[in-house]
Formats: structure tokens, sequence, C-alpha cells
């Protein structure tokens, strides 16, 4: 009975998927944003350690102050990095002096003794402020577009540190015959809808100038950049990677320990 | 319960003495899981796979508590408190990563004991009620893990809530009044994430007990083996400990391994990026997927696009999705083949190997985007899952001639090392001593 049920029922479910494969399906029309997008490029990245492969490897300190610069200097105008911390910039190799000059240039929301909304600047507790009060803020200052905050952008996106440094990169000028592009966006095939609001950021060699004479060049603002933002995004990624070979090696040894006992315990069993 | 050679438990001490008269709690485990335990000699590395899944749950729920210190389950900092957790938390990044690739090594655990069940026909008599409360596990942790991933308040978590208890106003009539009454409201809000929240803590509980109930039902015939026929005699047993507990910590230490890797040095891999973003009901994110372990379910739910005898498509696939999972607690009545194993089933076996590809080409089509040629393969392959269980298993365990069963598990055993012995092999040549 419960097989004849079962075969009745399997029928059905065979029958409707397998008309489900074989009908007629309207024909969809390529999706041309499709054939456009790029993935992003693979770089080699310091903080991947050797082979690129992620399991040692720590940040260049020095990468991830210029990295800080270029966002200071270009990508704040727009984008926030709410989650971040000023104390947290130690990791960099900024001194406490450092950082409290670092946050007093920035201004926060604040109370004053009536009881008034106000402002006061950061102190090193504090978290790198917003660029607009709010999101209808942003759009009617951006032409319409809410500019993301970027402390999580590395992981927001697959293959993000890759991402952000392909996106910095990759505007063009020459737009593909039968692409339509508003004049107010631009061309760039690493978004994912091809026509992004934000105006390259980086335009030209020498924009932001480096102290450590670090070739002043768009494609070096790209990679300390996306390095600073996987920090942004990882802070803990030197510890967690440490932490992570001691475990192993650690585990290593008592699976060891455990097979040699495993072998001890079994001899006799084995041969019988 | 058990063998009459099982051997006794044995307080030495005046303590334990006084202990076993009045809660013998030391008594149960040594019958559960330690010397009183007889369990077939013969038993490979895929019966480990059980245990693992025990040391996973565990995992689960002591990252989860405390990761439920410090977690707000609020929808306007749900996803902030998690931020915090990974920033501020000390070693909060670890006990997160922990918990969110332990749900993914779960699954794949309990995938691996799920078709190692399959494969050496476990769930045929005595074992069907501890098939069925394998199977009860399987849809507790599903729901468990769904409501889980919905806590991070993320593009993917709010969407996907959005998806799966949309899939409850395909009922007829009382649909959508179903899909209000699981979301406490028109859309997942607050209420939502509250309840998920103080479910995803209360089911992990419910797990442990069917567990104890899964663990029970195993010890009332004793483990199957890979070949499939009873224990007849004390030689074909050994005891649980120290046998299998050296055995399974091998297992374990290879498994941990693995987990860390994973844990310490891609801990994004098996996860969606776009769960890292803030939840926002005003934009829906371009591809909306589950986690892997869902894939081949998404792929037979979105298999069915066409109304077929008046019943719509978007129905038909909820069905076929809940009796993807629902038929297997049939399978014991299905497969009526009297021989376990597809070690001495030449015909299933093919199918079973059939079946896994067919299982892992599903996944692939349920994380791909709803296009071809994933959406035909998906319906091409959903057909063939439910042939497989519901046509051609029974049938073939009807006409299919099986192999020659060993008389017992020693005689196997022994078969094994001396084709072993005779193959060139100097270490596993038999001294001519079976035992006993």
């Amino acid at each position: 009975m419960i097989r004849w049920g079962a075969l009745a029922v399997g029928l059905l479910f065979v029958i409707n998927a397998l008309w489900g494969a074989i009908a007629p399906r309207e024909d969809v029309t390529p999706d041309m944003a499709k054939a456009l997008h790029k993935h992003p490029k693979h770089m080699e990245w310091v903080h991947n350690g050797p082979g690129n492969l992620g399991v040692l490897g720590t940040f260049d300190r020095a990468q991830l102050q210029r990295g800080f610069q270029v966002y200071k200097e270009v990508c704040s105008a727009c984008h926030s990095i709410n989650r971040v911390a000023f104390r947290d910039l130690a990791d960099l190799g900024f001194t406490p002096a450092q950082i409290k000059t670092i946050a007093g240039e920035y201004e926060v929301p604040a109370i004053d003794s009536a009881g008034e909304p106000t402002t006061r600047k950061a102190t090193a507790a504090d978290k790198f402020p917003l660029v607009y009060a709010n999101e209808a803020a942003a759009r009617a200052a951006q032409n319409g577009a809410n500019p993301p905050d970027l402390s999580l952008m590395t992981k927001a996106r697959p293959n993000g540190t890759n991402y952000v440094y392909s996106l910095l990169t990759g505007y063009s000028d020459d737009v593909p015959k039968g692409w339509t592009k508003p004049d107010t966006l631009y061309y760039n095939p690493y978004f994912h809808s091809i026509n992004i609001a934000m105006p390259p950021p980086l335009a030209a060699d020498g924009q932001v100038t480096y102290a450590d004479g670090s070739p002043a060049t768009v494609d070096q603002y790209a990679k300390d950049v996306a390095t600073f933002l996987t920090w942004t995004a990882e802070p803990k990624l030197e510890n967690r990677k440490e932490t992570g070979v001691a475990v192993i090696l650690f585990l290593i040894v008592m699976t060891g320990l455990g097979y040699l006992t495993y072998r001890k315990v079994w001899a006799d069993v084995k041969k019988a | 319960m058990s063998f009459p050679w099982a051997k006794q438990f044995q307080p030495t001490s005046e303590v334990g003495k006084w202990i076993d008269q009045r809660l013998p709690l030391p008594r149960f485990i040594f019958n559960a899981l330690g010397p009183g335990y007889p369990t077939p000699k013969n038993l490979n590395a895929f019966y480990n796979f059980g245990v693992l899944a025990g040391v996973a749950l565990v995992i689960q729920i002591i990252t989860g508590v405390v990761l439920a210190m410090h977690f707000a389950a609020d929808t306007r900092v749900a996803f902030d408190s998690v931020e915090h957790i990974m920033r501020d938390v000390n070693g909060g990044w670890m006990i997160r990563y922990m918990h969110a690739v332990g749900a993914s090594f779960f699954f794949g655990v309990v995938y691996i004991h799920i078709f190692r069940g399959l494969y050496y026909g476990s769930y045929k008599p005595p074992r069907e009620v501890l098939w069925m409360l394998g199977l009860v596990i399987f849809l507790l942790m599903m729901a468990t893990a769904f409501m889980g991933y919905v806590l991070v308040w993320g593009q993917m978590s709010f969407w996907g809530a959005q998806v799966i208890t949309g899939l409850f106003s395909a009922i007829p009539l009382v649909g959508p009044t179903i899909q209000t009454w699981l979301l406490g409201g028109f859309s997942p809000d607050n209420a939502t994430l509250n309840r998920f929240f103080s479910l995803h803590y209360l089911l992990p509980f419910v797990t442990f007990g069917v567990i104890i109930l899964h663990v029970w039902a195993l010890h009332i015939p004793g483990s199957n083996n890979p070949t499939g026929i009873e224990v007849k005699t004390e030689s074909d047993t050994i005891p649980f400990h120290p046998y299998y507990t050296a055995k399974d910590f091998v297992g374990l230490g290879i498994y941990l391994i693995l987990f860390s890797a994973f844990v310490f040095f891609m801990p994004n891999a098996l996860g969606e990026a776009d769960n890292y973003i803030p939840a926002n009901p005003l934009s829906t994110p371009a591809h909306i997927v589950p986690e892997w372990y869902f894939w081949p379910f998404y792929a037979i739910l979105r298999a069915f696009t066409a109304d077929f005898l008046g019943v719509p498509a978007k129905l038909w696939g909820v069905l076929a999705m809940f009796a993807s999972i629902l038929l297997l607690f049939l399978l014991p009545w299905l497969d009526t083949s009297p021989v376990r194993s597809n070690n001495y089933r030449p015909l299933s076996r093919i199918l079973f190997w059939v079946f896994v590809a067919v299982a892992l080409a599903l996944g692939v089509c349920g994380g791909a985007p709803a296009e071809e040629p994933y959406l035909r393969a998906s319906q091409l392959l959903t057909a063939y899952y439910f042939a497989h269980f519901l046509i051609i298993l029974p049938i073939v365990s009807k006409l299919e001639k099986t192999k020659p069963l060993p008389n017992s598990i020693s005689e196997a055993v022994l078969a094994k090392y001396s084709k072993a012995g005779s193959g060139g092999s100097s270490g596993g040549a038999p001294l001519a001593q079976p035992a006993e």
C-alpha cells in the first residue's frame, strides 16, 4: 500500500518536473549588464602572505597608514567608516598622541549644558562620525545616490579586497556600443550594474602626496586603500591567523598522538 | 537491550556504589558510550560521523550561549551588536566565526552521516525508529540554522526570512494568514527577530533531547555495520571503549583541523558576502540564496515552473521541497530488500552513487541564479530525485539479485585481511588465529 501510494505521488512530481523541463519557455532577452560585468582582478596582497594563501602574512603598517591617508583625503568626502573607532588606529602603528590629533580633526554630535544639540571634538574613544546625518541628507547632496559606509565593504562584496582595487582602477571612457549610460553616471564594468554614480575618485597620479616616497600613482593609491579597507572590515585578521597557526599545530600533534594510541589499542583486533 | 556478553558496570569505590544504588548515571554512560556497549568490530571511518555530529552540536551550543551574552535581538541594533562582538568583545571574532563555520560543518557532517546510513541500509528493520528520529533531528537543525541566520539581520537574513516564510503563503486560503502569524507582522521585523532568537535558543536543546532518544534507539538493536549483517557472537564485537573512543578521537582530531582551517584562515568562504550589508527592506538583493546546505532543497523549490492539474507552480514547489525530505521517513518501507549493505547489492549500489551525484548537482543548481541552464537542469534532477526514492528503489529492491552475504562479521573481517595479505602487503598478513 505504501509503495503504491509512493508510486502515485512519485509519478505526479516526476511528470510535473519533466513537463516543466520540456515545456516551451519564453525567450529571455540577454542581459547586457551581465555580459559586460567583469570579475575582480586577482592581485597579490602583502597581508595574504606567501602564495597569496591567506594563511600567514601580516599587514604592512606603512601601507595601512598610506591607505588611511588616501581614505582621509579622498574617500572620506562622501564615505564614512562608522564602525571604526579612533582608538583602533593604534593597530596601524599610530601613537596615542597621533590618534588624539587625528580624532581632534573630527566633530561628533553632542548635547551642550543647556540640553541643545551641538558638536564637540572627537576623542580616541569615539567612532569615525557619519558624513551625512541620514540617508535622505546623503541622497540630497549626492544627486540621488547614497554613498555606503565603507567599514565592512571588503567583506560585503565577494572577493572584496580585489573588488575594491578593481573598482577604483576600473573606470573607462570607452562605453561599448549599445550600452546606455546616463550623463550623471560613470562606466565601470566591475560594478554590478555597470553604471556607477561615484565619479572616478582616484583621477590622476600625484593626487595624494605620500610622505614615505611610495609611488604616487592611482594603482598604488587603490592598493593601499583596498588594504586599509581590508583592515577596517577585519581588524582582528592578524590575531586570527596567528591563533590559527598555533591551534592547528596543537591539533596536529594531538591527532598524531591519538593515532598512535589508536594503533596500540587496536593491535590485537586487526589480526583476528 | 544490548548483548548478553556486554561488560557489566562494577563500581569499585564506596562512593561509586553509593551513587550507583541511587542515581546510576555512571552506569548509564558506561553502557551508552563506554565498555558496556558491544560494537561490531568492522566499523569504518564513516561510522565516526555520528559522534562528530554530537561534537558539532556541543560546539554550537557553547559558542551560541556565549554569543547570546553579547547579542541584542532588536532590529535597530542586531547587526551592530554582531559587529561589536567581532571588534570589541575579547575573542568575540573567534566565537562568532566558530559558530558560523560550525553551522556549515554540522550540516556537512550530518549529510555524510545520512549518506552512510543510506549506503549501508541503516534505516532497515529493526532500525526504522532510529532512522526517523535522525530525520527529526535533521528537520530541527534546518529550522534552527535558518532562524540563526536571520538573527544577524543582514541583507540575506532579511530576504531569506521573507522568502522562507513566504513559502507558507502558497498554502491555499489560509497561506497569507499563516505567513503573517509566523512573522508577527506583514514583513520580517522586530517581532520576527525576537521570536526567531527565542526559538533559535530553544531548538538546540530540543535537538539534544531527540539525540538522546536517537542514541537510545541505537542501543536497542546495536550499531549496524558495513556488512549489514547482524552481530551473532561475542567475537563479532568489541567494547565501544577503548576501541571506538580511540578511533573516534583520531577522526575528531582530523575534523577539528579542517574546522580550524576554515575558522582561522577562510572564515567567510562558506557564507554570502551580502550578509555583511545591514538589512534594508527597501532594497532587494539581485540574487537571494540560502546557505550552501540548503541549496539542493532550494533547487527543488524553484524547479516547479508550470501550473499543473490546477495547482499553481509555487505550491508545487513548496510541496515538492517538503516532500523531498518527508519521503525519507517512508524509506524503510520503500526499500524492501532483505539485504542492508549496498556492498552486496550491485544494482542498488550504482543507484546510490547516481543519487549522490544528483544530490550534489542539485546543490550546484540551487546555489546558481535562477536562469538557464540551471533551471532546466534542476527540473531534470528533481524528477530523478523523486523517481529514485518513490519509483526506482521500490522496484529494484524487489527485482535485484544480491550477492551472497558472509556468515558472520568475523568471517568478513578475516576474508578482508587474508585478501590484503595475499595481495603482497606484509602488514596485514593474518596470523591465522581467529579470535576465540
